[in-house]
Formats: C-alpha cells, structure tokens, sequence
C-alpha cells in the first residue's frame, strides 16, 4: 500500500528551501571561523542568502506541484508569501543590525537563528499535509525562542523567552491533538485527501462531530501562533521583554507564516466545514480587536503598547478569514502584508532611537523628536495615522477592504463594532504623535542610526504613503493568490 | 480486546491531567515541561491507535517526529531555564514574573 517513490527532478520545485538551508548551514560554520574584524561577513551573507532565495521563489511563480509524497506542495499563493517574508526579512535585518551593534549583542548566531527560523516558515507556507505543518511551525518557533534568549544577562529577555516557550509548547500541543483527531477521522495527514473527506456527501453526524472536535483544536493553535484573543497572554510580555530587534522579527515575518498555516488547515484543508470555523474566528476576531484597542490605552511601554497594537490588527486578519469569500482571504492576505510593513517602520523607529547604553522604550523617549529630527518624526507620524486607519495611507486601505467584505457577508454589526473600536484605538496611536510634536525633550534625543538603516526606514515610510495611493493593484494581487 | 475508544480515554485523560497541570501548577517550572511531555505522550497515544486501528502507518510516523521535535524541545527549554537560574537564582514560577502591564 505504499508506493512512494522519490524523484530527484522534485527537489528543483524545493530550491529555495533546500539553498537556504545550506546556506544557513554554511554561514554557521564560517561565523566559526572568521575573526572578530569580519563580523559583517555573517551580516551580508545572510542579506544575500534571503535575496538569492527570494529571487529563486521568484522564479517559481506560475508553476504548481504537488511533490515530496503529497508533503509539499508548490503554488502561487506559496511562492508569493515567500518572496515577501525574504523581503520583510531583509529590511527587519538592516534594522537589527544597528540595535544589535549599540548593545553589542552582534553575534553570528543571530543571523543563523534568524535564518533557521525563516526556513520553518517557508516550510510551513509550503505544507501540504499535517506532518509538515506541524514541522515547518517547530523548526520556526524552536529558533524564535532562543532567538528571544540571545540577550543572555537580561533577566527580562530570559524570562519572555520562558514564556513564549510554554505557551508556545502548549499551543503546540494543543494543535497535534487537533492534528490526531482529524487524522483518526480522515485516515490521512494529507491537506488534499483532508478536503476529500471533509467534502463527501455521506459524512454521517457523528463523523462530523469528530472533524469539529478536531477543527476547535487547530484553530486554539493557529489562534496561540497568531497572539488573538482569549490566547494572546504571552503577546505582551514577549514583546516588553525581548530585545527589540527580536520583538520586531516576531511582530513581523512570522504573521505572514501564521497566515499561511490559516489557509492551508482551514481553506484547503477543511473548506468544508466553513460555517464552523467562521463563527469561531468571527469570536476570535472581535475580541481581539476589543481588547487590543482597550489595554493599549494604559501602556507606557512602546512595545507592549504595539504588542496590543497587533492583537487588535490580527482580529482584522481573522476578520477578513472569517468572510468565507475568496475577496475576504484577498483582503486578509492584503492586511497581513500592510501589517507587517507598518509595523516594521514602528519597529524600526523604535530601533532608530537607541544608542550605546540607552534602550529606547518608554513613549516618552519620542518626546521632542520633532524638534531633533523633523523626518524621523514625519515618518513615525505616517506610521502611527497609518496604524490608527487614517487615509491615504496603507492602514485605511487593508481596514477598508476587511469591512468591505465583511459588510458585504452580511455582518453589519460586526463592522460597526470593529469601527467603533477602530476609533477608540486612535487616541493612543495620536498620543505618541503628541508626544512626538509637542512636548518637549526632557533628555537629549539622537537618532544615531547608520546611513543604510536611514535610507531603508525613509523608503518604508514612503511605501506606507505610497502603496496607500494606490492599493487596488495590491488588493488584485492578493485575491489572485487564492 | 481493547477497543480504540479505550486508548481514546485513556489519552483525553492524559491530555487533560497534563493541560490542568499547565494552570494548576504555580511552584517550579520543571513541572510545566513534564506537563508538557504529558500532552504530547497523550497525541502520541492518539496518533498509534488511529494509526494501527486503520491500518495505515502514517500515524506512527508522525509520532517519530513527535518525539524528535520534543526532544529537541526539552533540550531548548532547560538551556532557557538555565539561563532563567543564573539571572534570577530561582526558577519558581512567581519568582519569574516580572514583566506585567
């Protein structure tokens, strides 16, 4: 009954898993052996290693397979989401470099780690069947925990990194429990021979009773990795505790990842059972947005303040899943990307403000930034209206696109709702404003960030402008993916 | 005979001894991986018995991985608690609870 058979020719529709995992391997073992001098060496090999597997996913578009035994499969939609986490991944990593310089935490090991955790998420945005989602998820999170650890003498690093590992641990293990349940029932660990079954016409109650018992499980998992509510305890003290240049990888890449594991359990996997997951994100979705929009108000933090920040933006993703249309998945799929750009030019704003011996953090280390440096101020001002869901910017269009469907699903009231909180989370995003315009520095304020990072922030704050002039290409895309 | 319901039971109660372990459990964070263990050895048991109750070999071959994965796992979170002892000399849960908001 097992006929599997191995095709080496399959291993080219793989390239770009199988280049960047020896690259990681080779740069960890030249890291060993190059002196303290050539420390930048691991730095751009490793900007390289994410540019050249981009460009290899690049060159994959438009081809669709199915290899690897029904383990992996090879789309659109997949090689999309790759070229965009290596994109992401390479302006996260021009960012890290300054924070990690300032607080000489500059090790080759974090890139190596950075790129390990990369590789998860590529296998996971490629997954075809249980086994290799539930892998490509514990190659990622195995790397972000001790990505978060890399800070060795702060006590607060140590300890988010403690937390994001139990609960990631129980997340994981509440997602196998799914896993096996919905393999006891289907008899398969394949997506496609999932949506098969899921999909037959004589599925008698009990059957179906066993698939939902196993669908809630999946979805508590994918909920835990994504930070939504009632699962996003750790969300908040992982980002205050980790270094900052971690939390920004962790606010970032890993969504997109996130998502992706969304698409291939619930849309392709178990289509099917539509009606049931939908009610359940719909929960998710609007209490999440509820509270991330609440508990913001009282943070001083600026991390955990953007860490509630992206609790509430994942209740839209979960929202625009929630749809059940393919405009939705389009919308989500747009939000994600527009998510993920806002929060890096926050990030790295944040980044921009540190220098040697002082860790930027509070709101109130933005106080008079307009003064000291009008351009870095404008930007994070374009962040922060973008994130707060002001036109032109990018931020209006992915919330826009989300009510869109949403209204048009019939949902009235849950947009009306999400609005209203959409509003109230406005009054912290215009306070750092306030607190960036209009009051005065009470300690001296340099943005000490290298040249490149300069250039990188400004161009990302333009793309926030930018993209949000004319999103309906963007959108287009995203939909064309599913 | 053991029927596959009975391996079922048997592994919902491991399942639920080790989640209700996770929030019961508030001195050492020793106990949260063992409880951790707990629930994976539960999937475990699921896997096997869906797996050899059908026939199909799948299922013993996602526990392999299972238990790789959770090895390497383990190794992780002892490094982090190790790391944990040295900054705060404890490793008691409400010793390491400092980030709140």
């Amino acid at each position: 009954m097992i006929d599997y058979q191995f095709n080496i020719a399959d291993l080219c529709f793989a390239l770009p898993e199988v280049f960047m995992l020896s690259a990681a391997v080779v740069i960890l073992l030249l890291d060993l052996y190059t002196s303290e001098r050539f420390q930048n060496l691991t730095y751009y090999l490793t900007q390289i290693t994410l540019f050249v597997t981009g460009y290899l996913a690049f060159t994959l578009i438009g081809e669709s397979q199915v290899i690897f035994d029904g383990t992996f499969v090879l789309d659109t939609m997949g090689s999309t989401f790759k070229i965009f986490t290596m994109g992401f991944a390479m302006v996260a990593l021009v960012y890290t470099r300054h924070y990690l310089k300032v607080h000489n935490l500059f090790k080759g090991e974090y890139f190596v780690l950075a790129l390990l955790s990369i590789l998860g998420m590529m296998v996971m945005i490629s997954a075809h069947s249980l086994l290799t989602i539930y892998l490509g998820l514990e190659i990622m999170s195995l790397s972000l925990y001790t990505l978060i650890a890399i800070a060795r003498d702060r006590a607060t690093a140590v300890e988010a990194a403690l937390k994001y590992f139990v609960l990631g641990a129980i997340a994981s293990g509440l997602l196998l429990y799914g896993m096996s349940m919905i393999y006891g029932i289907t008899g398969a660990l394949d997506i496609a021979q999932i949506a098969t079954f899921a999909t037959s016409a004589t599925l008698v109650s009990e059957q179906v009773l066993i698939l939902n018992f196993g669908l809630v499980f999946l979805v508590i998992g994918i909920a835990f990795k994504l930070g939504a509510v009632p699962f996003h305890m750790w969300v908040p003290d992982v980002y205050q505790g980790a270094p900052t240049s971690v939390t920004m990888f962790l606010s970032t890449v890993p969504k997109i990842a996130a998502a992706a594991m969304l698409v291939r359990l619930m849309i392709d996997g178990l289509g099917a059972m539509q009606a049931y997951w939908s009610d359940l994100f719909m929960v998710l979705a609007i209490l999440s947005i509820a509270l991330g929009s609440l508990v913001a108000l009282m943070q001083s933090n600026i991390k955990r303040l953007l860490a509630y920040s992206t609790i509430s933006h994942i209740g839209f993703i979960l929202l625009g899943f929630a749809t059940g249309v393919i405009e939705g998945y389009g919308a989500a799929a747009f939000y994600v990307l527009a998510y993920i750009l806002m929060s890096l030019a926050a990030f790295g704003s944040i980044i921009a403000l540190n220098k040697q011996g002082f860790e930027a953090e509070q709101v109130s280390d933005f106080r008079g930034l307009s003064k000291h440096s009008p351009w870095f101020a404008l930007i994070m001002l374009v962040v922060m209206l973008s994130m707060a869901g002001v036109p032109p910017f990018i931020g209006f269009f992915s919330k826009l696109f989300i009510l869109q469907q949403v209204v048009s699903a019939g949902y009235v009231y849950l947009a009306i709702i999400a609005v209203v909180f959409a509003v109230i989370s406005a009054y912290y995003y215009l306070q750092i404003i306030k607190t960036m315009y209009f009051d005065d520095a009470d300690k001296e304020i340099v943005v000490s960030a290298p040249l490149d990072m300069k250039v990188v922030l400004s161009i990302n704050g333009i793309l926030i402008l930018v993209i949000g002039l004319m999103p309906s290409y963007w959108m287009v895309l995203a939909i064309s993916l599913f | 005979m053991i029927a596959l319901s009975d391996y079922l039971i048997l592994s919902a109660i491991v399942f639920c001894i080790g989640l209700a372990g996770i929030f019961i459990n508030r001195t050492n964070i020793i106990m949260l991986l063992m409880c951790v263990e707990l629930i994976l050895a539960a999937v475990n048991t699921n896997f096997i018995a869906f797996s050899y109750y059908s026939g199909d070999v799948a299922g013993q071959i996602f526990v392999f991985f299972i238990l790789t994965v959770a090895a390497a796992e383990v190794a992780i979170g002892l490094a982090i608690l190790t790391l944990m002892y040295r900054n705060r000399g404890s490793i008691d849960v409400d010793v390491t609870n400092s980030l709140k908001g």
